[in-house]
């Protein structure tokens, strides 16, 4: 897919190769790459998954492998979660007593 | 696959000095002093900042004067379980309404003005938690660039919730947020982004960062007595990376003449590496929990600047942890019972608050100082979602069955809420292991004695007597 210059993207590369990281760190970190996920505006026209170059909000021009053009946030409150209930109902029923009449 | 690197970690570490010091406007050197000590309040004095500098600061930046809550209700929950005649009045400091939603804006308050006093063109901040938007906004405010350096994702690319809504929040305000997978290497990523801007580094453990808090401190006093007519017997802080505790301390007991119980609050971690890409998303918080808490006590200079203004066994008085489930079994207890949400990490020292007003007289005080902000990501829904997402097992029973990582044991009653104190001359031994080849001088001993809050040296010779005879046997 191509993406047109001047879309707000977002881009991930790797900072540091497993072979260049820190000795003394947990193996799971260690075997992994150190990634970096930046956001901004795309500079030129650009192919999806290839490399590519942004200007981010501060006017740093970074390079890096484009992941997602118009990136937003996802973030919710997640799923029903049925243990908050049962908090809430030993706390009222604790606090202010039973009240099944 | 990208394989070219920006930065060497060699050639970081042989410039760090001297990035550090461009950055931060600060020439630690000169406060070293014979041994292994250096003059703390030296430093402190010279941010060129007045006690009453930093109030006016504050309040024309929308920070500070937050109000602070009696918590009517969480008091007569807690008299419940408590002997006759006991059941402090618990108080809460509502410091989600400072600008950005938590009390970390006093502290990039101070940073940011500084950094624009200085003439640097914009700020970077390391952090995943609520002090990023708290920069990010005040950077906004005052005309700043501003770069926040998150860890935020697995290896997996799977992120904390909560450390999402941290980057949308800095990104509303403007900031550019560069977002990292696990790793302590973080520290040279931000080491590197402060060399090729030439940014100010408004660090959370530099002078200006703990005098903001300074204010806060104060306020509790004053509103606690302005409310009750007494004195706080006791303020309770979440504690990380020590500076919270520090600046309130510091704002008690200098600024407003007052001496408490300055007790700390970590969520217990224990047994999850902070440094593991297998452990990040296993855990359901992102700050104020012991996975920072006891390496910032044990060395508090293990931070981003050279000599950390946070010092935590310097003010610490008693320090609690308390597992993940008793902190969701408060928060959700706040909102049903006071109709205060607020965001869990923030409510920690509650936690602890609602078990230690039960050993404190009714008349008492006993102050939770801060709350934060709550909603997507960065709350106990969503954070309980994840945790089993991840794996992690959501159970109702004894909350000192709790592993780390396995499990999350939420209390069935307020009564079980468990809360377990921790020695502070273990932790004070565990600082004085660095030294255990060499041997400590007269000097040495009297800048411990401040640096531990103690009065009695022989204590301390006694605690590195052992730290040495431990060493020995192994």
């Amino acid at each position: 897919m191509l993406v047109a210059k001047g879309k707000y993207v977002r881009i991930r590369k790797h900072l540091l190769l497993p072979e260049e990281r820190l000795e003394n760190i947990p193996d799971c970190t260690r075997k992994v790459p150190l990634k970096a996920w930046i956001r901004g505006v795309l500079l030129e026209e650009s192919e999806l998954y290839e490399e590519t170059k942004i200007v981010t909000a501060t006017g740093r021009v970074v390079e890096g492998t484009l992941k997602e053009v118009s990136p937003t946030y996802k973030h919710n409150f997640g799923e029903f979660v049925p243990e908050i209930l049962q908090m809430k109902k030993s706390i009222q029923k604790e606090f202010w007593g039973d009240d099944d009449e | 696959m990208t394989t070219m690197s920006d930065f060497s970690l060699k050639d970081l570490d042989s410039r760090k000095k001297e990035i550090i010091l461009n950055s931060v406007g600060i020439d630690y050197d000169q406060y070293e002093r014979e041994g292994i000590g250096f003059s703390y309040e030296e430093m402190m004095e010279d941010t060129g900042f007045s006690f009453e500098d930093v109030q006016r600061i504050q309040h024309e930046s929308m920070i500070g004067n937050t109000p602070l809550f009696e918590l009517k209700n969480i008091t007569a929950y807690a008299r419940k379980f408590a002997p006759e005649g006991y059941g402090a009045r618990i108080f809460i400091k509502d410091e989600a309404s400072n600008l950005s939603g938590s009390f970390k804006a006093r502290r990039a308050a101070v940073s940011v003005y500084k950094a624009k006093q200085l003439g640097f063109k914009g700020v970077i901040a390391a952090t995943s938690g609520n002090y990023g938007a708290a920069v990010a906004a005040l950077a906004a405010k005052n005309g700043l660039k501003c770069i926040i350096v998150q860890e935020c994702f697995d290896s997996k690319n799977k992120a904390q919730p909560e450390i999402i809504e941290k980057a949308r929040a800095c990104e509303a305000y403007g900031a550019e947020v560069v977002q990292l997978s696990v790793g302590p290497e973080l520290f040279y990523a931000f080491l590197h982004l402060l060399d090729v801007t030439g940014y100010f580094n408004a660090s959370l453990y530099s002078p200006y960062g703990i005098q903001g808090i300074e204010t806060l401190g104060y306020e509790i006093v004053t509103q606690t007595y302005n409310q009750t007519g007494r004195y706080p017997s006791a303020v309770i802080c979440t504690n990380a990376g020590g500076g919270n505790l520090t600046g309130t301390a510091r704002g008690i007991e200098l600024r407003a003449n007052h001496r408490c119980r300055n007790i700390a609050a970590s969520v217990n971690l224990q047994g999850l590496h902070m440094a593991s890409d297998d452990d990040f998303n296993r855990k359901s918080f992102t700050t104020g929990h012991t996975g920072f808490g006891m390496p910032f006590a044990i060395n508090p200079d293990r931070s981003d600047v050279p000599r950390s203004a946070a010092r935590p066994l310097k003010y610490i008085d008693e320090y609690y942890t308390v597992n993940q489930g008793s902190v969701f079994f408060i928060t959700e207890a706040l909102a049903t019972l006071e109709g205060l949400e607020r965001g869990p990490a923030g409510n920690t020292s509650l936690a602890v608050a609602f078990k230690l007003a039960q050993t404190m007289e009714k008349d008492k005080v006993i102050v939770v100082q801060e709350t934060e902000y709550t909603g997507a990501g960065k709350h106990h829904q969503p954070q309980l979602s994840f945790a089993k997402q991840n794996g992690v097992d959501i159970v109702f029973g004894d909350p000192q069955t709790e592993i780390p990582g396995k499990n999350i044991v939420v209390p069935n009653s307020a009564d079980d809420i468990h809360i377990e104190k921790i020695s502070l001359d273990k932790l004070r031994k565990s600082y004085l292991k660095r030294y255990a080849s060499q041997s400590l001088t007269e000097y040495d001993y009297t800048y411990l004695k401040e640096e531990f809050r103690m009065d009695n040296v022989k204590r301390i010779e006694e605690l590195f007597e052992e730290v040495k005879n431990e060493r020995a046997k192994r």
